[in-house]
């Protein structure tokens, strides 16, 4: 089979995939899923290791160690903020009220 | 060239799945956690494995990269306080974007240095990939200033803009069908320069409450140039992954931008035709009914049925914790109280969930626009803290309102409407309330946390 036909076949199907794992989500859980996508779209930094690891210049492996770097925030940073996010949807138990200003009375 | 071992391959299928799953388990209240965390093992996973892919060099340097990343990235994400999440989902896109846009720079220097015949296709991903990520990168920079208040909320029009914007886009065109014929690595640099332009030019013109599709739109475009650049590095993973991003954040952005009901064109050209710029933005000096913070906590006590709408202000004020506890009094008063959550409260759709669940504010209380709007007409109060777009009758009578047609908290219909507000100023969309001045309608000025505390007070001594 044709290699480029074979990129094709998995790029239409992750299409469809993309789309039907997300079609019932409530609105609740827009920001979370936004969020949870975003990091993932952060594994760009496997690509951004790949050529800096290959870098013959200087050039090429500075600007590499930058789309490293971006790459690792894009991809460590999303999943950790959502994390926090949907920690506070789980943390309903009993956590103590909170002090407030006008408590007082 | 050397092949990608079996083994590593089938790691990349591995995290692949746990791509899927993790988006799959994000769309459920109960599993949305777990999926998440599954997601992260999946990255964690690949990000080991890619080192025995192939031989890499500079590995000190590689790993200190990644470490000095990761800990970017972990300081962010703990110290973002939520009212400004969205921003920062904002910035971790675009750094997503950059990247992808330098990896495919990188690879064209280095299809070029080989000096082998490229396929076409190969060239046509790497344009793309090249171009969409600098646009991802420079719009979600303008979305960060926007939501930082580094720059105006409002739409930024200037005469030239359509003009320039569709020359941009030509232009870019015009460079990415000469990169594919004839690549050099001026020609890219040239495009990832125009992709920036692109970028600012499709953003500025995007108006407040409409920022938040638009985080999701380039969401979806870093996706896809990721997904691109998979192609051009022959990696399955970033495709796969690439591309459910691009999927899901598509179907996501137009589920939002529905939302709002609005179309996704008409939130990104909406400023363009002219004419959305209702209000000057400035506070307004029409008389208002001004009651003080005594008078709404008897109107409180002594009603059956209140409904709060919260917004952003409440959030920003940190008074999500001195509602809760209010309307904890209230209900020890035999008072029936909900939350009339609007889908797009706070910054982003879900965001004021987030914000009060932060706040313990039990789940069951939060009421959907859907559930609740049919409720409004036999509430005694609506309570609107800190929110002012989201119950603003313009939406349903103004069609030159840059909110015209966005569903609306039937908050109007409530027999009483207090407003806690720090200032006359207009909402994030810049559009004056006609609500404020209604007769039934009463303000109560100040910074919420230190009025609700004293409404709180108030009513416990009742």
């Amino acid at each position: 089979m044709n290699e480029s036909i074979v990129w094709l076949t998995i790029f239409v199907l992750s299409i469809f995939v993309g789309t039907e794992v997300v079609s019932k989500v409530s609105s609740t859980l827009h920001t979370p899923l936004m969020s949870g996508a975003n990091a993932i779209h952060g594994i760009i930094l496997i690509g951004a290791i790949l050529v800096a690891g290959s870098a013959e210049s200087t050039g090429v492996l500075i600007v590499g160690l930058i789309a490293t770097v971006l790459g690792a925030v894009n991809l460590v940073g999303g999943f950790v903020v959502t994390d926090r996010m949907l920690e506070m949807f789980s943390a309903r138990k009993k956590a103590k009220p909170t002090k407030t200003d006008g408590d007082a009375a | 060239m050397t092949t990608t071992p079996v083994w590593v391959q089938l790691t990349y299928l591995a995290a692949a799945v746990c791509f899927i799953l993790a988006l799959k388990g994000l769309s459920g209240p109960k599993t949305a956690r777990r999926g998440n965390q599954l997601g992260a093992v999946g990255a964690a996973v690949a990000t080991v494995v890619v080192f025995f892919q192939k031989d890499l060099d500079h590995l000190p340097l590689i790993i200190a990269a990644i470490v000095a990343g990761t800990v970017l990235g972990v300081v962010g994400a703990y110290k973002v306080q939520m009212t400004q999440m969205p921003q920062l989902v904002a910035l971790f896109n675009g750094v997503g974007g950059g990247a992808a846009a330098l990896v495919a720079l990188l690879e064209l220097d280095e299809i070029l240095s080989h000096g082998a015949e490229v396929s076409t296709v190969i060239m046509i991903a790497t344009v793309f990939t090249i171009f969409v990520g600098t646009v991802s990168f420079a719009g979600s920079m303008i979305t960060f200033s926007k939501l930082q208040e580094l720059m105006t909320t409002r739409p930024v029009v200037f005469a030239g803009l359509p003009v320039a914007f569709g020359g941009s886009i030509v232009a870019s065109l015009v460079v990415a069908v000469f990169g594919v014929n004839d690549p050099s690595l001026f020609l890219g640099i040239v495009l990832a320069l125009l992709g920036l332009v692109v970028g600012v030019l499709l953003v500025l013109p995007v108006g407040g409450a409409d920022v938040p599709i638009v985080i999701s739109l380039l969401n979806a475009f870093t996706g896809l140039s990721v997904a691109a650049g998979g192609y051009v590095l022959s990696n399955t993973l970033l495709v796969v992954a690439g591309t459910l991003v691009g999927a899901s954040g598509t179907m996501l952005t137009i589920a939002m931008a529905k939302g709002m009901g609005r179309s996704v064109t008409n939130t990104l050209f909406g400023a363009l035709k002219g004419g959305s710029t209702l209000g000057a933005g400035v506070a307004s000096d029409r008389p208002v009914k001004s009651v003080s913070p005594e008078d709404v906590g008897i109107m409180l006590a002594y009603a059956n049925r209140v409904i709060i709408v919260p917004g952003y202000g409440l959030a920003v004020a940190q008074a999500q914790h001195t509602l809760r506890e209010l309307v904890e009094v209230l209900q020890s008063r035999d008072i029936e109280v909900d939350y009339a959550i609007h889908p797009v409260a706070g910054r982003m759709p879900g965001h004021m969930n987030v914000l009060l669940a932060e706040a313990q504010v039990p789940y069951e209380q939060l009421k959907e626009m859907n559930d609740i709007n049919s409720e409004f007409k036999n509430a005694d109060v609506a309570l609107v803290v800190g929110a002012n777009d989201v119950v603003n009758p313009a939406a349903r009578t103004t069609p030159s309102a840059p909110i015209y047609g966005m569903p609306i908290l039937n908050a109007d219909e409530a027999r009483q409407v207090v407003f806690m507000k720090r200032s006359m100023r207009p909402g994030f969309a810049g559009i004056e309330n006609e609500l404020l001045f209604d007769p039934k309608t009463t303000l109560l000025f100040g910074d919420a946390k230190e009025t609700m505390g004293k409404v709180l007070n108030a009513v416990k001594s009742l």
